[in-house]
């Protein structure tokens, strides 16, 4: 198990059991993360997964792709440390992963 | 003057759940008519991941969106159905008859006897971007360009870096006061061409570009008069009369609310003998609709649009009695089927 906490932009902590293998997306459905929509169900084609990684994590994770970036394009609010939960695979070492959630995926 | 068009049934989605639809109530003789709000179908198949393969669809392991699209097209051929797109379904109204007249946002009107919706996700609309007073000033907010002398010597701010920002951009150059294009980042995805084309106009001077993102509208009680762009390293104002945001699609139930239907957490309640919802001839198949048990799959949707021309035939034809055939047996289907 890989520890994954989610902040909402209330500022409301979920700790989360994630698998290695799955993508944070998958685990923050699983764990009933509603600022997480996923419309496309993890296809990269829709942009409403759309998380805020804490900054200390984000040199730990493989850059996001070109097609992920393209995608963040039509995120709302995007930031230095956006990224797509669903092009994010769980590993050991994101043990202790902290993401932010944003208020609106829309 | 809006063109009243006559049909046994009208379809709301031209999904693969919508091109379906037409199949089975094809076999039953009931003729359709098709609407989709995109310009083309296959509904999310086509919009959303068209390249992508799809692995729970029977007999296929494995086919692509677009692929199922084509083949679903090729299914429904024998029935002739008329696909009308970029048509979204707006006003609903019931006649003495019960039969139901259905505007759209475009000159076409239909008087349907039953009306089967396979909206998927709803109608896919421009995402709206998270700015302060968006609302505010929404009437000088445009998400694409229906006269284009509205954006005669205006200054304009277009925001994103896709292919429709980009196009824009190339087009109101020509006929702007001033034009501004701010994207997050100094990297686009359009067609090489259209990027060297806007890369062109920076440097001739006709458009402005920033790195960054829009925050706040400013203006008075009625109008807009400039954005407020924020930076990585300074924030700034710059005049503006229209802004125009490019940040792809969402879907939403949009006019659909208005119908009176019962809806559970955003989908339409049907009943799962009949498909039909709370309105009489109306029914709702595919990922739009919900019940105990629903799961949101092409699969589920095929099933449904089985059950539900069965109920519509017999809503329409209460007094004739309707017996299963098989189209690997039945010399009718096949006639209807091979009538091409």
């Amino acid at each position: 198990m890989v520890n994954i906490n989610f902040i909402s932009s209330k500022g409301v902590l979920t700790k989360a059991d994630g698998l290695v293998g799955e993508t944070i997306m998958e685990c923050a459905q699983k764990n009933d993360i509603y600022e997480i929509e996923a419309e496309c169900g993890g296809g990269c084609t829709c942009a409403t997964c759309h998380v805020y990684i804490q900054k200390e994590w984000i040199e730990k994770l493989e850059k996001p792709t070109e097609m992920e970036e393209d995608m963040l394009d039509f995120a709302t609010n995007v930031r230095e440390n956006s990224r797509l939960s669903c092009q994010i695979k769980i590993d050991d070492k994101l043990d202790g992963l902290v993401l932010e959630t944003p208020e609106s995926q829309f | 003057m809006s063109k009243i068009i006559k049909t046994d049934a009208l379809i709301i989605g031209a999904g693969p759940v919508g091109l379906f639809a037409v199949f089975e109530l094809g076999l039953l003789n009931i003729n359709c008519h098709v609407i989709d709000i995109l310009d083309k179908p296959g509904g999310q198949c086509a919009q959303l991941y068209p390249e992508k393969p799809i692995y729970d669809i029977p007999a296929y392991p494995m086919i692509s969106g677009k692929d199922l699209t084509d083949k679903l097209l090729l299914q429904i051929k024998p029935f002739s159905p008329k696909l009308h797109f970029e048509v979204l379904a707006s006003k609903l109204e019931r006649n003495e008859d019960g039969s139901w007249i259905i505007s759209t946002n475009s000159d076409l009107k239909f008087h349907a006897n039953i009306i089967v919706i396979a909206a998927g996700g709803g109608s896919f609309e421009p995402k709206k971007p998270n700015i302060n007073n968006l609302e505010k000033y929404s009437k000088h907010v445009s998400y694409s360009i229906d006269k284009i002398n509205r954006f005669k010597d205006k200054d304009i701010v277009i925001l994103g870096g896709g292919d429709s920002a980009l196009d824009w951009t190339i087009q109101l150059s020509e006929i702007a006061k001033s034009l501004t294009l701010i994207h997050r980042r100094d990297n686009f995805r359009g067609s090489p061409a259209t990027v060297n084309k806007v890369m062109d106009l920076r440097d001739n001077g006709d458009l402005k570009f920033y790195v960054g993102q829009v925050t706040d509208l400013i203006g008075d009680d009625t109008d807009l008069k400039s954005v407020y762009v924020n930076m990585k390293d300074k924030e700034f104002q710059i005049p503006c009369d229209i802004l125009m945001p490019f940040f792809g699609l969402t879907m939403s139930l949009g006019p659909l609310v208005e119908w009176q239907l019962e809806l559970a957490e955003d989908r339409i309640a049907v009943n799962t003998e009949t498909f039909q919802t709370n309105l009489p001839g109306i029914y709702a198949v595919g990922d739009i609709n919900t019940y105990p048990g629903k799961l949101k799959l092409i699969l589920s949707g095929f099933h449904e649009t089985a059950l539900m021309a069965h109920a519509a035939f017999k809503y329409m034809n209460p007094d004739e009695r309707l017996t299963l055939q098989y189209t690997t047996t039945s010399s009718s289907l096949q006639k209807k089927l091979l009538a091409q």
